[in-house]
């Protein structure tokens, strides 16, 4: 217990706070490095999965290559990805850069599943005869896709989202390993020092921001989904009860929704 | 969804399912509580003759620590390996809750981890300080001649351009980022004695995770950082045209290879086969070391370990 | 690949290492997860503990856990048990969800003949719950074993032998191969686990296997009714 106080204390020293300290403090300032690589990497993890997942959920194409696809990515142990790449990417480019480059790769790799998941989830979620509405009214594909589709399975691309976040920001702490900066760095100079007040005080940091952040895309989530269909409800429970038997081939989507389900009440 | 007509065969399985998880179950929780009184069991029965050999988390502590396993084993004891655990700030913890018995370590470096105001360098000196300072329980035989010092490097084009030849001449190139492993910030032969015995202070301390390894070469390499914390027995010092900035008011103390042990494995047979190796070793046969782990042979530190006892003939 | 060749005790040794690594984590994982599911479903209030609870212990990055849980368990520093008891939490986090929305998923009407027959608690749980749940769980417990295995890595900048240790080495040593080669044994020991526990499934849950033109085609209904 006694370690937690000290973790505390050492969170709640002002002097770890002042600017120019030397590495890893200040403390704010690692935060920000951290949430910026955070948000590099699920922006452009976002950039490619989404326009992707919302094209195989629209067409029902592909959905069996990103079933194994997602599966795949999770027995690829980050640690090793992350130095492969900086090997690779250090081979030509500067050190500085290099560690950047090769981390924010990593993250969005290992963003890309649950945005995916969650984008093409989100749309095959989508009532099909809303669908057949929209088209009974003459609208174009691209039309449904921007005007129904996507309105209506933001709860579901959000929840992906979040999943990707918290992923992201649990990892990019072991990026310290290739010298990236943020919040790794209080914990590997923790380590390095033998300092568990630092190594606890560190990971409680990582924690907290994990938790914040993925508060307030769980509020994000609610005002997006409250603004989609009430009726949506009794339907998912609906789902739930059919979908059962079935989770085994198509689990990552039916989490989502259970998920989905689950922030709702 | 399920019919009534496949129920037989279902309580069937689930029976088998259940049964199975039981087992399962049964097993799972059986071990770790086994372990536990087996781990209790090791503590208060320690076998002399099991030798248990850790290192740190860079290439040339797991070649030495290799050695010792290797002519350990050989000369008869039990012996377990647990390589790569960290720095001095792990492998320390892990000497004194027992998880491993014997350390290749560097004998000033060590010093200063148990007394930080220490003020000997010489091998002789630390050699002799060193012996009164290692706490109870624990000791070191003979040092090596052998040793590889942190050092504070740059690149030599740096070093003719600006005319540093001495960790003092640093202050010609202030402010510059500085690159080592996260503890060097805080360790008086890092930051703190930069200031206090050279005065140079206007850095930038950028942690590289890798004991002066590759990612440290190539930061200096790069101009990332200006001045790096490299190891003397580094090939890349040779390899990368850098250049060791001389050291005259004496900061960075003697740092020969030193095994340090749990006295409760020491015996005078064990006493003889490190300390012949200590007499065997030399800088530059840990340069060689090195060259062949991490050049372009990419030996296993193991084999490398091997080879060098078979060549000295410490082997039986 | 001729460093491979030259190492193939070490990679063999650091994969058989690896796979113990993760399976008492995976097998641990499920036998807490389940019940807690089971517990979760009993009250609104007490599910958004147990999964609120999962989703706080995931937030845990993985490496300063390593490093504390021996101060926390007492164990020495170099001790696996660190490391196993880490992964186990993870999975437990990562299973604990699907287990309750499994077991919520378990039909109302079968819950209650089996009830009104007269089951007890224990035995309805065990004959009618549990294996209808079955391969739901089964698909968690696939989530689960790819990424223990996945995690499993980072124990090697503790120290731990197991394939990270190929990573943290290569690294050092400016080796890309030797990487490659971890992150390859790695993937293959995530190929076994989930062979197995697919197998294991079908010989648990031959029912299932049976119906799964039907399962299919409740799938894509479930999609469509969504």
């Amino acid at each position: 217990m006694q370690f937690f106080l000290d973790a505390f204390r050492w969170l709640l020293d002002p002097a770890n706070y002042v600017a120019g300290g030397i590495s890893p403090l200040p403390i704010q300032d690692r935060i920000g490095e951290h949430l910026w690589y955070t948000f590099v990497s699920v922006a452009i993890a976002s950039m490619i999965a989404l326009p992707l997942g919302l094209f195989i959920g629209h067409t029902g194409r592909g959905r069996q290559f990103v079933i194994s696809f997602t599966g795949m990515m999770r027995a690829l142990p980050t640690l090793g990805l992350l130095m492969a790449l900086f090997l690779i990417i250090g081979a030509t480019v500067p050190f500085t850069q290099a560690a950047f480059v090769a981390s924010i790769i990593a993250l969005v790799i290992l963003a890309i599943p649950s945005i995916l998941a969650g984008g093409y989830a989100g749309v095959e979620s989508v009532d099909p005869q809303t669908v057949d509405a929209g088209r009974a009214m003459g609208m174009t594909e691209m039309q449904i896709l921007l005007r129904i589709e996507i309105p209506l399975s933001l709860p579901l691309i959000i929840s992906g989202i979040r999943a990707a976040v918290l992923q992201v920001i649990a990892t990019a702490v072991i990026a310290s390993y290739i010298s990236l900066g943020g919040l790794g760095t209080v914990i590997s100079s923790g380590i390095g020092l033998n300092d568990n007040e630092r190594i606890l005080g560190g990971a409680i940091l990582v924690i907290a921001l994990a938790l914040v952040v993925d508060g307030f895309l769980a509020l994000l989530q609610r005002l997006v989904t409250r603004r989609g269909s009430k009726e949506a409800r009794p339907q998912n429970i609906d789902f739930r009860r059919r979908s059962f038997g079935s989770a085994a081939v198509a689990e990552e989507p039916v989490n989502e929704r259970k998920r989905h389900v689950q922030s709702k009440k | 969804m399920f019919k009534a007509k496949n129920r037989g065969p279902r309580i069937a399985g689930a029976i088998a399912a259940a049964a199975a998880l039981v087992v399962m179950t049964g097993c799972a929780s059986a071990d770790p509580t086994e372990e536990a009184t087996q781990a209790a069991d090791d503590v208060a029965t320690v076998e002399a003759t099991k030798v248990v050999v850790g290192s740190f988390a860079f290439p040339e502590s797991e070649i030495l620590g290799n050695i010792y396993a290797i002519a350990l084993e050989n000369a008869g004891f039990e012996v377990e390996t647990k390589f790569n655990l960290g720095p001095r700030q792990t492998t320390v913890p892990a000497l004194e809750d027992g998880s491993i018995d014997l350390m290749p370590e560097y004998n000033g470096n060590l010093l200063f981890f148990y007394d930080t105001e220490n003020t000997a360098r010489s091998t002789e000196e630390v050699d002799a300080e060193l012996a009164t300072k290692v706490p109870a329980g624990f000791q070191v035989l003979n040092s090596s001649s052998a040793e590889d010092k942190d050092a504070y490097v740059v690149t030599q084009a740096m070093a003719e351009e600006f005319g540093l030849v001495t960790i003092g001449d640093l202050a010609k190139i202030e402010p510059f980022s500085l690159g080592a492993s996260p503890q060097f910030a805080e360790l008086l032969y890092g930051l703190p004695g930069l200031a206090s015995f050279y005065g140079v202070t206007d850095v930038t301390f950028v942690p590289i995770e890798d004991f002066g390894g590759p990612d440290t070469v190539k930061a200096l390499v790069d101009n990332a950082v200006q001045v790096a914390d490299i190891y003397t027995t580094s090939p890349d010092l040779v390899a990368k045209k850098l250049r060791v900035l001389d050291d005259p008011e004496n900061l960075i103390a003697a740092q020969n290879i030193v095994p340090l042990l749990n006295s409760d494995i020491y015996s005078d047979e064990l006493a003889a086969v490190l300390n012949a190796i200590s007499a065997a070793l030399t800088t530059e046969d840990l340069i060689a070391l090195r060259t062949r782990v991490e050049g372009d042979e990419k030996a296993q530190a193991s084999t490398a370990a091997q080879e060098w006892l078979e060549a000295e003939g410490l082997l039986n | 690949m001729s460093w491979l060749v030259d190492n193939f005790d070490l990679v063999a040794r650091l994969t058989g290492n690896h796979a113990i690594l993760s399976v008492i984590p995976i097998v641990l994982g499920f036998v807490i997860a389940v019940p807690l599911g089971w517990i979760a479903n009993r009250s609104h209030s007490l599910r958004s503990w147990v999964i609120g609870g999962g989703s706080f212990l995931y937030t845990i990055p993985s490496l300063p856990l390593f490093v504390i849980l021996p101060y926390i368990l007492g164990t020495r520093i170099t001790d696996e048990r660190n490391i196993i008891v880490a992964l186990t939490i993870y999975a437990v986090a990562m299973m604990v969800r699907t287990a309750a929305d499994a077991l919520a998923a378990v039909p109302a009407d079968a819950v209650e003949a089996s009830t009104s027959i007269g089951y007890s608690l224990w035995t309805r749980f065990w004959l009618v719950e549990f294996p209808l749940a079955g391969p739901v769980l089964l698909a968690g417990l696939r989530v689960v074993s790819a990424s223990t295995i996945a995690l499993v890595s980072v124990g090697a900048i503790i120290g731990s032998a197991n394939l990270g240790y190929l990573f943290t080495n290569g690294k050092q040593r400016d080796f890309l191969e030797e990487i490659l080669i971890g992150i390859g044994a790695s993937f293959l020991i995530a190929l076994v686990f989930d062979i197995a526990i697919v197998l294991l499934g079908r010989v648990l849950m031959p029912w299932n296997l049976r119906k799964s033109p039907a399962s299919k085609s409740i799938r894509q209904n479930a999609v469509g009714v969504y």
